[in-house]
C-alpha cells in the first residue's frame, strides 16, 4: 500500500492553533474531524452539494469537503464547536432550539454555520434572501420550515 | 447543535477502516478475484459458513431467495459487495480497493418490470420462476357482478419512480472487539438495534449475549436503516477475525448504489361506479420491482402485500379483486421507506376519485364525500378494522380553508391569462401503531410488533425509562418524558429515556411504521401506572392516608384537600433503604415493566396542493400546501408538526423531483446529489397545518402515530393538482415524479395529436 508523504499544516480553528501532519490530498473536512478532533462538522455527500460540512473561512461559509487542509493555512476557520460561549448558546443555536429547527441533527452544524456566516454580513435579510441562502444546504427531516423560522428569529436577536 | 452529537463516523477514529469491493456489473459470474499481497482482503470464500441471508414469509405465494453475505459465484446488481479490504485509514482502504481486480463474465441483466416479465426472460434467481418472488391474490365475493352492474368504469395505470430514502447520514458501523471477553460492541446507524443483533449473531454464528448493538445518534433513517445492512454483518465478522476494532463508513455514492431503494411500482386500476358516482368495486393489478434480493426482517413481500391489503384506504367499497406481485430484477434491493406502499396506493385511489369527479361532473370534494367511510368501526374489503377517524371532517375543513369555489374563480382568471394553476386533494388513512396481529397477518417469520418498557425510579427519585423503540430525530424522548412526568408527578427533566442499546434496554422492535409514541408510549404509560401504584402505597403509609386520596404532582405525594405531603424522592429513598418498613406485599425498590401490543389505530388527513405549471418548461411551482391532520391526542404539537413538515417535504419530492434511474444496461445513473434531487428550502412552500383530534380508544395514550402521513398524502395532492392545472389541455398525469421532462413529453404528445387532427 502506498504511504503518501505527509506535510505539516498549521490551522487556526475557533481561535486555537492546530499543528497537524496530513497528506496533501486530505480534505479540510477530514482534517478538522480526524486531526483536530472536532467531529461536529459532518460529511453528508463529500461532493459539495449537501452542505453538512459547511464551516466559516475568514467569515465566508465554505464546503470543507471541497477544500484541502493545505489550502486552509492562514484562514480563520470557525466550526460549530466555536459558536457557543461556554454554556451560553449563540443566538442561532438558541433559535434552532426554540423553534424545533432540527430533528436528527446531522445537517444542523452546516445550517448553523451557513446562517451565521450569512447573517454576520447581511443582518437584514428578506424572507426571499433567506430562502435562497438556506437552499444552499440540504435537510432531510424538517422540511426547512422551522429552519426558516429559526434563522429569521436569530437575525432579529443578532441585530439587537 | 453544539457539535456534541455522536454519530457513528464520529466514533470511528481509532478503528481500522473497511471498504467494500462492489460489483461494477448488474449480473454475471465471478471468475476470479486478484489483489496484491500488500492488500488485506476478505472474499466470500473466507466467509464460508456465514449466511446466506434468506428472509422468509410463511406463505406459499412467496419465493425465498438467498443473498450471500459477500457475493461468491454470481453478482446480481451494480454495487453488490464482493469483497472487503482493510486499511489503517479510510484513504488507504480506498486506495486498496483500486488495486483489486474482479474478473466477471457478464450476463444480460434484467432491468425493469417489463423486461422481468417477458416470456423466456433470463432468471435473476433460479428458484424464482418468471422472476416472480411474490404472487398474492385476494378476492371478495361478487366482484364480477358489481362490474357488470356498473354505470361507469374508470380504468387507468399509474407508475411511481424508484426512490431512495436518502438519510443525510449514510449508513455505517464500528465493531469493537473486546480482547478479554470476546464480546463485540457494534455501534451502527440503525433504527432497530435488537433486530440487528439477532440477525448478525445468527449469520456469524455467535450468541446474542456476545453481541451488544448500540445505535448512537442516527442521522435519519426513514426506513432505509430498518432492514439489516449486509455490510454490518461483515464488519462484525472482520472484527472477530482480526480481533480488532474495525469501521465501515458508507459514502454517498455507495448509499445510492447499494443501500435499499423503494417504491418502483406500476398499478393497473379499474373502478366500478353507480350512476351517482358511488364506487362499488375495484380491481387492481399491483406490481412492485423489489430488486435483486429480499430484505431482513420484513422481506421483499412488504411493499406488494401492504399495497394489496391497504389499497382501499378510507374509501367505502366491499367488492375487491387484487393481484399483487413482487418482481425481482438486477437492481438494488428494495426496503420500506416512509409510508412504504401507501404513497402509491393513495395516488391510485385519489387519481380514481379525480377521474370520477371529471367523468360525473361532480367537484372533487363531493365525489370523495360520497365515497369516504363515515361509520366506525369500519371493516374494509380486506378485513382491516378502522377505528374512529375524521375522513369527511378533514376533507370538509380543508375545502373550507382553501375556499374551493373561490379558487375556481382564480383559476378561470388565470387560464384566461394563459397560466395553468390547479388544485389537488388527497384524503388518506395512515395505519399506525400496529402490533403483532397486523404483522402476523403477513405471515412473517420474524413478527415485529410489541414494545416493552422497563421503568425504574432510583433512590434519588430520578427516573429511567428503558425502551425497545429506537428514536433518531423524532423527539420521542421529549414526548415520552412529558407523558411519564404527567403520570408520576415528576419533572420531565428528572426522567431519562434510555434507548438504542441492547445491553441497556428490553428486546424491542425499534422505531419505524409510525409506531413509537403509540406502542412504546403506551407501554411506558402502563408501566408508569404500576410504578405510581407502588409510590402511592408507600405514600399512604407515610402520610397515614388512603392511596385513593393521594395525588402525585410537582414532585410531591399530597393528600387531596390538605397540606399534608411528602417528597416523591423521599418515597424513593424509603423504597430502597427502608424496605423492611414497606407495606405488606411490597418488594424493595421501584421497578415496573409493561409490554404493549395493540392491534393498531388509523390516523387520517386531507392534503391540498395548489400548483402553477409552466407549460413551456414543464416546471411545477407549489403555491400553497394545506394539511388537515388527525392523529388523535397530540402529546407535543411542536414535534408533531415537525414530523408533518418533514414527511410532506419527502412526499413533494416523490411527486416532483426524486428518482433513482437505471439505464437499460443496468447501470445506476443517479449516484450523486447532482443527479438525484432532494428538494431544498427554495422548492418547499410553507406548509399550513391544522389539527383535528379524534380520540380513539384503540390506544392507551389516545395518541395515534403520524410519522409517515405527510409522505403518504402529499404525492397524490400534488399530482392531482398538476392534472387539474393541465385539464384545459386534457392531460391526466398518472406517473411520478412529474419532472419537467416528463410533463413536457406529455404536453408535446398532446400538441402533436392536436396538430395531427387539424
Amino acid at each position: 500500500m502506498t504511504q503518501r508523504e505527509k506535510v505539516h499544516v498549521t490551522l487556526d480553528v475557533n481561535g486555537r492553533t492546530y499543528d497537524v501532519r496530513v497528506e496533501p490530498r486530505k480534505t479540510l473536512a477530514d482534517t478538522i474531524r480526524e486531526d483536530c478532533g472536532l467531529t461536529g462538522t459532518h460529511l453528508g455527500c463529500e461532493h459539495g452539494v449537501c452542505g453538512a460540512c459547511t464551516v466559516l473561512a475568514d467569515g465566508q461559509p465554505v464546503r470543507s469537503c471541497l477544500m484541502f487542509a493545505v489550502q486552509s493555512e492562514g484562514l480563520a476557520l470557525r466550526t460549530v464547536e466555536g459558536l457557543a460561549d461556554g454554556d451560553t448558546l449563540h443566538p442561532i443555536q438558541q433559535a434552532f432550539w426554540e423553534n424545533h429547527g432540527l430533528q436528527c441533527g446531522f445537517c444542523t452544524p452546516g445550517f448553523l454555520m451557513l446562517a451565521v456566516g450569512y447573517l454576520e454580513q447581511n443582518p437584514n435579510p428578506t424572507e426571499e434572501d433567506l430562502r435562497e441562502v438556506l437552499a444552499s444546504n440540504l435537510c432531510r427531516c424538517t422540511g426547512y420550515q422551522n429552519i426558516m423560522k429559526a434563522v429569521t428569529q436569530a437575525a432579529v436577536t443578532m441585530r439587537s | 447543535m453544539e457539535g456534541k452529537g455522536r454519530f457513528v463516523a464520529d466514533l470511528a477514529n481509532q478503528a481500522l477502516c473497511l471498504k467494500f469491493v462492489r460489483s461494477p456489473v448488474p449480473h454475471g459470474r465471478i471468475l476470479g478475484i486478484e489483489s496484491p499481497e500488500s492488500v488485506t482482503i476478505f472474499t466470500g470464500r473466507d466467509l464460508e459458513g456465514v449466511g446466506p441471508l434468506r428472509p422468509v414469509l410463511h406463505r406459499s405465494d412467496y419465493v425465498p431467495v438467498a443473498q450471500p453475505i459477500l457475493a461468491r459465484d454470481v453478482v446480481r446488481f451494480v454495487g453488490e459487495p464482493i469483497a472487503v479490504v482493510v486499511g489503517e485509514t479510510q484513504a488507504q482502504a480506498e486506495d486498496a480497493v483500486e488495486q483489486v481486480f474482479v474478473d466477471i463474465e457478464p450476463f444480460d441483466p434484467i432491468v425493469g418490470i417489463g423486461q422481468a416479465l417477458e416470456d423466456g426472460a433470463r432468471l435473476v434467481h433460479r428458484e424464482a420462476d418468471g422472476n416472480v418472488v411474490l404472487d398474492a391474490r385476494y378476492e371478495t365475493e361478487g366482484v364480477d357482478q358489481a362490474f357488470a352492474a356498473a354505470d361507469e368504469l374508470i380504468e387507468f395505470t399509474i407508475r411511481s419512480g424508484r426512490q431512495s430514502a436518502m438519510p443525510l447520514e449514510a449508513r455505517g458501523s464500528v465493531a469493537d472487539y473486546d480482547l478479554r471477553s470476546g464480546r463485540v460492541t457494534l455501534l451502527c446507524s440503525v433504527q432497530g438495534p435488537h433486530v440487528v443483533r439477532t440477525i448478525i449473531a445468527d449469520m456469524v454464528g455467535m450468541s446474542e449475549s456476545d453481541l451488544r448493538v448500540v445505535a448512537p445518534d442516527v442521522g435519519g433513517g426513514f426506513g432505509q436503516k430498518y432492514c439489516v445492512a449486509i455490510e454490518d454483518i461483515v464488519t462484525v465478522w472482520v472484527a472477530r477475525r482480526l480481533r480488532r476494532t474495525v469501521s465501515w463508513i458508507e459514502d454517498r455514492r455507495e448509499n445510492f448504489m447499494s443501500s435499499f431503494h423503494s417504491r418502483d411500482h406500476e398499478y393497473r386500476i379499474s373502478g366500478a361506479f353507480d350512476s351517482e358516482g358511488k364506487l362499488s368495486a375495484v380491481e387492481a393489478d399491483l406490481i412492485c420491482d423489489v430488486g435483486a434480493y429480499s430484505c431482513y426482517p420484513v422481506t421483499s413481500g412488504v411493499e406488494p402485500l401492504m399495497a394489496m391489503a391497504d389499497l382501499p384506504g378510507p374509501y367505502d367499497f366491499q367488492k375487491y379483486r387484487v393481484r399483487a406481485r413482487g418482481i425481482t430484477t438486477n437492481t438494488c434491493p428494495m426496503a420500506p421507506y416512509r409510508g412504504v406502499s401507501r404513497p402509491v396506493i393513495t395516488l391510485a385511489m385519489e387519481r380514481l376519485m379525480d377521474l370520477a369527479s371529471i367523468r360525473f361532473g361532480i367537484d372533487p370534494v363531493e365525489i370523495r364525500r360520497r365515497n369516504l367511510i363515515a361509520h366506525f368501526p369500519y371493516k374494509s374489503a380486506t378485513g382491516i378494522t378502522f377505528d374512529e377517524g375524521s375522513y369527511v371532517g378533514s376533507l370538509e375543513k380543508a375545502a373550507e380553508i382553501v375556499d374551493l369555489d373561490g379558487f375556481r374563480e382564480v383559476q378561470r382568471t388565470a387560464r384566461q391569462g394563459g397560466r395553468h394553476v390547479g388544485i389537488g386533494f388527497s384524503v388518506f388513512s395512515e395505519r399506525t401503531g400496529y402490533g403483532t396481529p397486523a404483522f402476523g397477518a403477513r405471515s412473517m417469520d420474524v413478527t415485529p410488533g410489541y414494545e416493552t418498557v422497563d421503568l425504574v425510579m432510583d433512590p434519588s427519585g430520578y427516573v429511567e425509562a428503558r425502551i425497545g423503540a429506537s428514536p433518531h430525530g423524532q423527539g420521542l424522548g421529549t414526548s415520552m418524558a412529558q407523558l411519564l412526568g404527567d403520570e408520576l408527578g415528576t419533572n420531565p427533566e428528572k426522567i431519562r429515556i434510555v434507548h438504542g442499546d441492547t445491553d441497556r434496554t428490553p428486546y424491542g422492535w425499534g422505531t419505524f411504521a409510525s409506531r413509537s409514541m403509540v406502542i412504546s408510549g403506551g407501554a411506558a404509560k402502563m408501566a408508569a401506572t404500576k410504578l405510581r401504584k407502588q409510590l402511592l402505597a408507600i405514600a399512604a403509609q407515610e402520610l397515614e392516608a388512603s392511596p385513593e386520596d393521594i395525588i402525585l404532582e410537582s414532585g410531591f405525594a399530597s393528600v387531596v384537600g390538605t397540606d399534608v405531603k411528602v417528597e416523591i424522592s423521599k418515597l424513593a429513598r424509603l423504597a430502597y433503604h427502608a424496605s423492611h418498613k414497606l407495606p405488606a406485599g411490597s418488594s424493595p425498590g421501584l421497578l415496573a415493566q409493561s409490554t404493549y401490543d395493540p392491534a393498531g389505530t388509523f390516523s387520517n388527513a386531507c392534503h391540498v396542493a395548489v400548483v402553477d405549471v409552466d407549460i413551456e418548461t414543464g416546471l411545477v411551482q407549489i403555491e400553497r400546501f394545506v394539511v388537515v391532520e388527525d392523529a388523535g391526542l397530540l402529546i407535543n404539537p411542536l414535534i408533531a408538526d415537525g414530523q408533518v413538515h418533514g414527511a410532506v417535504t419527502q412526499g413533494i419530492a416523490n411527486a416532483l423531483y426524486e428518482e433513482v434511474v437505471y439505464d437499460s444496461d443496468g447501470n445506476i445513473l443517479t449516484t450523486s446529489l447532482l443527479d438525484y434531487l432532494p428538494p431544498t428550502a427554495a422548492e418547499i412552500p410553507n406548509i399550513e397545518i391544522h389539527h383535528l383530534e379524534t380520540i380513539s380508544d384503540a390506544t392507551v395514550t389516545g395518541a395515534k402515530g403520524l410519522g409517515e402521513g405527510g409522505a403518504i398524502g402529499a404525492p397524490a395532492a400534488v399530482i392531482n393538482a398538476i392534472s387539474d392545472a393541465l385539464r384545459p389541455l386534457g392531460i391526466p398525469v398518472n406517473e411520478m415524479p412529474a419532472t419537467p421532462n416528463r410533463l413536457r413529453e406529455l404536453i408535446r404528445a398532446t400538441e402533436r395529436a392536436t396538430n395531427d387532427a387539424t
